[in-house]
């Protein structure tokens, strides 16, 4: 992308593509840190809303902005401990494994049209591929623990991880058997346009395979409701029991990483990526660098949306057992992501034949959108919940003068 | 020194020390993690080749399943905390020369640059993509196969055209062959009772 | 050293592969050789996508080879692995130093 702005400089190639190779690894580390830094104050805020408290309110202003500025620091200075049973090597390099699996995936995901560190055409292939590795970070933190709970957390993450890989992987087939297509990039331009040419409404069984792929995703981050192995009540804390301080903090960096690329790659495959979907026009064509800044800022917020989703998802649902884990996976999702990609490989096939099939994404955006209006207004009609009956003791309702409140006896 | 040259020197080295280093190693599970390396060592050196199917391939299926059952067996069959089987030294001696042997003949009997004519890499076809490219031999689309003089085919008056191979039919009796042998597999795995009990 | 020929890519292939046969050869854990049998895959592996790249004859029959010795070396892992978990079973140990009876 700005390889030519280094050779104009006067520098030799290859050290010109080396230092623009920096700059986009800089760049990308520096978003995955920040991004990091709001998931955990996101996450916070939401889990206390939802569960109907505030949440950090001291750090830095009413809405405790600066709350994760302060847990970082307190994590730095915390001591390193390692325990004694612990395979020294395995343990100091288990978290920067996942680390690496998680930071290498943002190398092909596009931010916008052309910002993106290396448009590969295997992109979303790439990505998943290096995302699987992640779990060998998992593996090596359980077993280097040296504490059978870690053991037992991390063996337990790495099968529901290895066995959710493959609906995952299945689901992303679908929109890729539509587009024709493995790079990113091309898939979010052939999204232009209004939200009806996104290739979620492009036919029921890619509106499915959002719905698996996600569920997936989720899973495969190890995030609630699949997140058993790193359940305070299960097992101690699963494979990062014995993580401390910094460690812990690069463990928690990569599971974010990784939850921002799933999201990424929903947004990019099924929400039409970078586009605001009610303008017919390829910003960035239109308004040239102005378009680019709109692009990555709108697939920023729409990938902390799915983030958002994910963590409502998480403070909402209860914990799913290790073996209903599987289950979900193997009688549920697998055949479910098989139907879908039949099923659309025919829609795809039939489509050459039954023209009307071709206006389908029409049909369905206008389903969706009728249904989420039907939904606001239903949320917004419903009224509170008004008590049948006192119970012995209860506060009686708030009096409408200043009284105080005195409990019935 | 161009950058392709640094690259291909550090991820060949560190393809290469991990191999050494999975020999070395006597921990079982120290090994797994330098095969770890040296796999994703492998994918980098199929990146610099120009192959991105095959190594996004080799990252899914070998780092992502393989070593993960790798490293599942060994905790299913540990003997007990860090157990290592040593070797002894003379073994070491042997093993040394042998192997040693080995890589001058292997490095002997290199073709070297003149053979194929052209000492550069094959122009990379940059308008289609490699997996592009890959679907169409798959298939044995023409334009994918070109005609080929290959060397130890008897010459006759007339070239002998070379069928249009498609590699359909392997990637079927592949798929078959996986699916056999992971039941095979799963079935031999089954859980039995262990001779002698519980250790 | 100007540029990366195919001899470059060989000999990478070459060290696999020893690796892969001294593990093989060397290790007395049952597992230890299953890691060499992945390690002299992989070299080959090298050799045919580099062949596939440097040969002009040939467009890209040696990814198509290397893509199908992957799929087969995860058949082969798998059938390995289930051998040696009911090695371990019958046996209490993954030492082959042991596996030295014809029977049982």
């Amino acid at each position: 992308m700005t390889e030519f702005l280094s050779t104009r400089l006067g520098l030799a190639p290859g050290l010109a593509a080396l230092l623009v190779a920096l700059i986009a690894a800089v760049i990308l580390i520096t978003f995955m840190l920040l991004s990091a830094i709001f998931f955990v104050w996101l996450e916070r805020k939401v889990s206390a809303r939802i569960q109907d408290r505030l949440g950090p309110t001291r750090v830095g202003g009413k809405f405790g902005w600066l709350q994760t500025l302060a847990d970082g620091l307190k994590l730095l200075v915390k001591e390193d401990i390692i325990p004694t049973n612990a395979d020294h090597m395995l343990f100091r390099l288990g978290p920067y494994v996942a680390l690496a699996g998680s930071f290498l995936a943002f190398v092909a995901l596009p931010f916008g049209n052309g910002v993106v560190a290396q448009n590969m055409d295997v992109a979303v292939f790439y990505m998943l591929a290096v995302m699987s590795s992640e779990v060998f970070g998992v593996i090596l933190g359980g077993y280097g623990s040296g504490s059978k709970w870690a053991l037992f957390g991390g063996m337990r993450e790495a099968a529901q991880v290895v066995s959710y890989e493959v609906p995952r992987a299945i689901s992303v087939l679908v929109p890729i058997i539509v587009a024709g297509t493995m790079n990113l990039s091309t898939i979010a331009l052939q999204q232009t346009g209004a939200f009806w040419n996104w290739y979620v409404f492009h036919d029921p069984f890619t509106f499915g395979a959002f719905w698996t792929f996600f569920t997936c995703g989720t899973a495969s981050c190890k995030r609630a409701p699949f997140d058993l192995a790193e359940a305070e009540s299960e097992l101690v804390a699963g494979f990062h029991t014995e993580y401390s301080g910094f460690r812990w903090l690069i463990f928690f960096m990569a599971e974010y990483g990784s939850m921002f690329a799933i999201s990424g790659i929903a947004v990019l495959l099924f929400l039409g990526g970078w586009h605001l979907g009610f303008l017919p026009w390829e910003l960035s064509d239109k308004i040239g660098i102005l378009g680019n800044v709109i692009n990555v800022l709108v697939f920023i917020v729409k990938g902390w949306l799915l983030v958002f989703v994910m963590m409502w998802v998480r403070w909402t649902l209860p914990r799913l057992r290790i073996d209903q884990v599987m289950m979900t996976c193997l009688r549920y999702l697998l055949p479910i992501s098989c139907v879908l990609l039949l099923g659309v490989s025919i829609w795809q096939l039939l489509s050459w034949q039954i023209t009307v099939l071709v206006y389908a994404n029409y049909v369905l955006a206008a389903v969706c959108v009728a249904f989420v209006a039907w939904f606001t207004v239903k949320l917004t009609k419903a009224g509170g919940v008004t008590p049948t009956h006192m119970m012995p003791g209860a506060w009686p309702a708030a009096p409408a003068s200043g009284a105080p409140l005195v409990p019935r006896t | 020194m161009s950058q392709a040259t640094i690259l291909f020197l550090i991820i060949a080295a560190f393809t290469g020390l991990s191999a050494v280093a999975v020999l070395v190693s006597q921990n079982i599970v120290r090994s797994a993690v330098w095969l770890l390396f040296t796999l994703a060592g492998t994918s980098g050196v199929f990146f610099l080749l120009g192959a991105d199917f095959v190594a996004a391939t080799q990252l899914l299926i070998y780092v992502g399943g393989i070593l993960v059952l790798v490293v599942f067996g060994v905790m299913l069959t540990a003997q007990g905390p860090f157990i290592t089987m040593k070797v002894g030294a003379a073994e070491w001696v042997i093993a040394s020369v042998v192997g040693l042997l080995l890589l001058g003949v292997l490095v002997m009997s290199m073709p070297g640059p003149e053979a194929f004519g052209s000492s550069e890499a094959a122009p990379a076809n940059a308008q289609v993509s490699s997996s592009t490219q890959l679907g169409e031999t798959f298939l044995g689309l023409p334009g994918a196969m070109p005609e080929a003089n290959v060397s130890g085919l008897p010459k006759t008056a007339t070239a002998v055209p070379r069928t249009r191979v498609s590699y359909l039919l392997p990637f079927e009796i592949v798929s078959v062959h996986l699916l056999v042998v992971l039941i095979g597999a799963a079935y031999l795995a089954r859980a039995k009772r262990r001779k002698g009990g519980l250790p | 050293m100007s540029e990366v020929s195919l001899d470059h890519y060989l000999v990478l292939g070459a060290v696999l592969f020893v690796c892969g046969a001294l593990c093989m050869a060397m290790k007395r854990n049952a597992i230890g050789v299953l890691m060499g049998v992945e390690l002299v895959l992989n070299g080959a592996n090298i050799n045919f996508v580099a062949f596939a790249r440097y040969n002009p004859v040939f467009r890209l029959e040696g990814q198509v080879f290397a893509l199908f010795v992957i799929v087969m070396a995860a058949a082969e892992a798998a059938i390995a692995l289930a051998i040696v978990l009911n090695f371990y079973n019958n046996h209490m140990t993954v030492d082959v130093d042991t596996a030295e009876e014809l029977k049982g």
